[in-house]
């Protein structure tokens, strides 16, 4: 199929953050703390195990963040006649992303509304006539879901611990792939033998917690292996009131947390720290400045100033419809600016953390020394203030990670977070919520977004606690 | 102390001019009175003269800063920087767009408002309080720590959770209390129970571990070991000793919160239909009444500016070293 390659701002935004992680990690190869702390996340189990299922949300989010517009068939595209453009014309105006290709099942199963969890009938009831001519009113059967049975009611248990096994065994299989490949570079590492370096694993005696990060693994494939097991034949999570998969819109919904979480930190760190150690570092009037400024930011209660900001930026973005292409570039549009809004009322925390620390370092010999030999303000900064204080800017990028993920759901409730458009786990608890009263009640969605919340935030909590614990000089 | 006060005062000025001005900016300067008309109107009624009318109603037909058509003072007040950014210095917040006035309005909202977030204040606290106490008496051991670990997991629940798992189970089926409403008086106790419970609930986690961390800050330090070897028992050292000095960091992150107590909070409020000043920020976000939103920035800011005051003035109430100069 031809396709075009889209790249929404977010998207690249997202790429420069991992091309800067990457080359975080070859600056911590070769520097000895960072590389001695990093080593200290990696020895507890704690650490490995979040960090393996942190890592298979950011898979997710990658193959969400390389968007493409399909190509139509001519015929499709303009009523059988060729297109005036055709180079235009012949795409789609619907931006997909690699996910949405790999979920291509989930995403173009439509119900009608409504269906529970592995469900073969309808949520709602459906008047129907009957061959003799009666009308009634029956659940009807579901397009897609539990389709290939014919007795739902009866078969269902069976069928489902069939798949369930297979998709058990597969993903054994996958993770005894990957267990092997561990042990063996293991063993090439350390130049031991398969079974000295396969027992070391097992007893959980490698310098880094192998052990836990294989368990996770083992665990996420487990869940993997009965979603693709499931998926392709039921509606594992329901479908929503458009009849979409819940499952699809859970998978959907971790791009846009992982963005917010990610790219609010990334747009407000150049502000913070800058404006943090020149305070710190230069005192007298550019003290007094940042100060003002961050004082006056942070007196304006959160919410209202990002309640201001959105609903002033709206009004922007719905002046100047000329400026996107595609709704998704303008759905992209509010998310970015969403982003930049919590980055300039969260910044100012993490510019007094480093303003503090500067005014400590400041004093230290070596900061004199410095000074005494002549070496510039700029140089000192950057040689002699900044690496000591990224221990600080480090904490607080892991930190602010879930209060984010946390803050988009609430805030989209509230009507001020992402575009209605864009799917996000604050989008999916809004359209459920309306829902609650009826009965027997559509629980799925909300459930599925709240779980699916829960251990992303849970593992960024539990993974930032570790990292506070091996970069904080103050927690032996 | 009087003097230092007066100082604080003072030096709160030019920070409400920096919020007023930024507000200002936000509302009238990124957006032109136009756009925000067009927007209001909708689609389908936009007329060059719906929007000469909507903006006329409120004034904002007139010129930014500096009214060139209007003689003598009247240059600088006939603006609309100076009826709706300076007039809330008097606290005169205009009218909202049902035409009602804004200030008696708040004055209205305030009581709900703080009929919830005055009792999940106090017993939060405590029960927060109580929480971290006792892991700390138990630290270092499988209660302290599975304690700590049920924390990290309450924290990592979306409050959204908490607010609709709370209404369901305890209101519908357990059927115990109305699941929303209001009523004033007394009545209002049976409304009142599910939104303290479920926000005191909902922060307990990130509370108590707080506490706990500052708990066992303390308690390395000398003078425990000392009030240890004294032979007190380990409940006086921790509630004599320890809790006493464990007040300052506490009320840093506490007192500021307290005057903010009465904007209430927006997502308890509109999810439990309560009338209160959090659900009207709601309101008019949804609805757009970008004069409510503005007074209640200006309001949040005086706030949290009285809270920053309390906050050092109480530091002199707990710890006798400290002196406000």
């Amino acid at each position: 199929m031809d396709f075009r390659f889209v790249l929404l701002w977010t998207d690249a935004l997202f790429f420069v953050l991992l091309a800067l992680g990457l080359v975080t990690i070859v600056y911590v190869r070769r520097s000895q703390p960072l590389r001695a702390a990093w080593r200290k996340v990696g020895s507890r189990a704690t650490g490995m195990a979040t960090a393996t299922i942190l890592l298979a949300f950011l898979a997710i989010g990658l193959a969400d963040s390389l968007h493409y517009r399909p190509s139509l068939p001519a015929a499709a595209a303009n009523g059988g006649e060729a297109p005036a453009d055709s180079r235009d014309a012949a795409y789609s105006s619907e931006v997909l992303s690699a996910l949405d290709a790999l979920l291509a099942p989930l995403r173009t199963r439509l119900e009608k509304t409504y269906s529970a969890p592995f469900a073969g009938e309808l949520y709602a009831r459906e008047t129907v006539e009957l061959p003799d001519g009666e009308q009634t009113r029956i659940h009807p059967r579901l397009k897609y879901g539990a389709a290939h049975l014919d007795d739902p009611e009866s078969e269902r248990g069976q069928d489902i611990a069939g798949r369930l096994g297979k998709g058990a065994a597969a993903a054994f299989g996958l993770w005894l792939v990957a267990a092997l490949a561990l042990t063996a570079s293991l063993a090439r590492r350390r130049g031991r033998g398969w079974t000295e370096a396969a027992s070391a694993l097992v007893r959980g005696e490698t310098v880094l917690a192998w052990r836990a990060a294989l368990f996770t693994l083992g665990a996420i494939l487990l869940v993997a292996g009965a979603a693709v097991a499931l998926g392709s034949h039921y509606h594992v999570f329901g479908t929503d009131k458009v009849g979409q998969d819940v499952l699809y819109l859970s998978l959907k919904s971790v791009r846009t947390a992982l963005i917010i979480g990610t790219l609010t930190t990334l747009v407000m760190l150049p502000f913070a720290v800058a404006l943090g150690i020149m305070a710190g570092y230069l005192g007298g009037w550019v003290d007094d400045v940042i100060q003002y400024l961050y004082t006056v930011l942070n007196a304006i209660p959160g919410v209202l100033l990002i309640a201001a900001a959105v609903l002033m930026m709206q009004v922007v973005i719905d002046t100047n419809p000329q400026w996107f292409a595609t709704a998704a570039e303008r759905a992209d549009a509010r998310l970015l600016a969403l982003c930049l809004i919590l980055g300039i009322t969260s910044w100012t925390g993490l510019c007094r953390l480093l303003r503090g620390e500067t005014l400590k370092l400041r004093e230290l010999d070596y900061v004199h020394a410095a000074r005494a030999f002549g070496v510039g303000t700029a140089a000192i900064l950057r040689r002699h203030i900044l690496p000591n204080v990224m221990h600080i800017v480090m904490i607080a990028l892991v930190m602010d990670f879930s209060g984010l993920v946390l803050a988009e759901a609430v805030l989209s409730y509230v009507g001020i977070g992402v575009d209605p458009g864009t799917i996000s786990f604050g989008t999916m608890i809004n359209m459920a919520r309306a829902e609650l009263a009826r009965e027997p009640m559509v629980w799925w969605s909300l459930l599925a977004a709240f779980a699916f919340m829960f251990v992303l935030v849970l593992s960024a909590n539990l993974f930032a606690d570790v990292v506070r614990d091996a970069f904080d000089p103050r927690r032996g | 102390m009087f003097a230092y006060i007066v100082r604080r005062l003072l030096y709160a000025l030019p920070i409400l001019i920096g919020v007023n001005l930024i507000t200002f900016a936000l509302f009238f300067v990124v957006n032109s009175p136009d756009d925000m008309a067009r927007m209001h109107l909708g689609v389908k009624r936009v007329t060059p003269e719906a929007i000469e009318r909507w903006k006329a109603e409120r004034g904002y037909d007139r010129p930014l800063f500096v009214n060139t058509h209007a003689d003598g003072t009247q240059k600088l007040t006939d603006t609309i920087f100076f009826d709706n950014s300076l007039r809330m210095f008097a606290f005169d917040f205009g009218r909202a767009d049902d035409g009602r006035d804004i200030a008696q309005e708040i004055r209205d909202r305030m009581r709900p408002s703080l009929a919830i977030a005055l009792p999940t204040f106090v017993l939060g606290l405590f029960v927060s309080v109580s929480f971290a106490l006792m892991l700390v008496f138990f630290r270092a051991s499988y209660l302290d720590f599975w304690g700590v670990v049920l924390c990290v997991a309450m924290m990592s629940i979306s409050s959204l959770f908490y607010i609709i798992g709370g209404q369901w189970l305890v209101s519908k089926v357990w059927a115990l209390v109305p699941i929303s409403g209001y009523a004033p008086g007394l009545d209002a106790a049976r409304f009142l129970v599910l939104p303290v419970l479920i926000s005191i609930v909902a922060g307990i986690g990130a509370n108590a571990r707080w506490y706990r961390t500052i708990f066992l800050e303390e308690i390395s330090k000398d003078y425990v070991r000392t009030a240890r070897a004294k032979g007190l028992s380990e409940l006086a050292v921790l509630f004599r000793h320890v809790l006493k000095n464990a007040m300052i960091p506490i009320l840093t992150g506490v007192v500021v919160v307290i005057p903010l107590l009465f904007m209430g909070s927006l997502i308890v409020e509109s999810f439990f239909g309560i009338p209160g000043l959090g659900s009207y920020t709601i309101d008019a976000i949804n609805a757009q009444d970008f004069a409510v939103v503005r007074a209640m920035v200006f309001i949040g800011s005086v706030l949290y500016i009285v809270g920053l005051l309390l906050t050092d003035i109480s530091y002199t109430l707990v710890d006798p070293r400290v002196r406000l100069e």
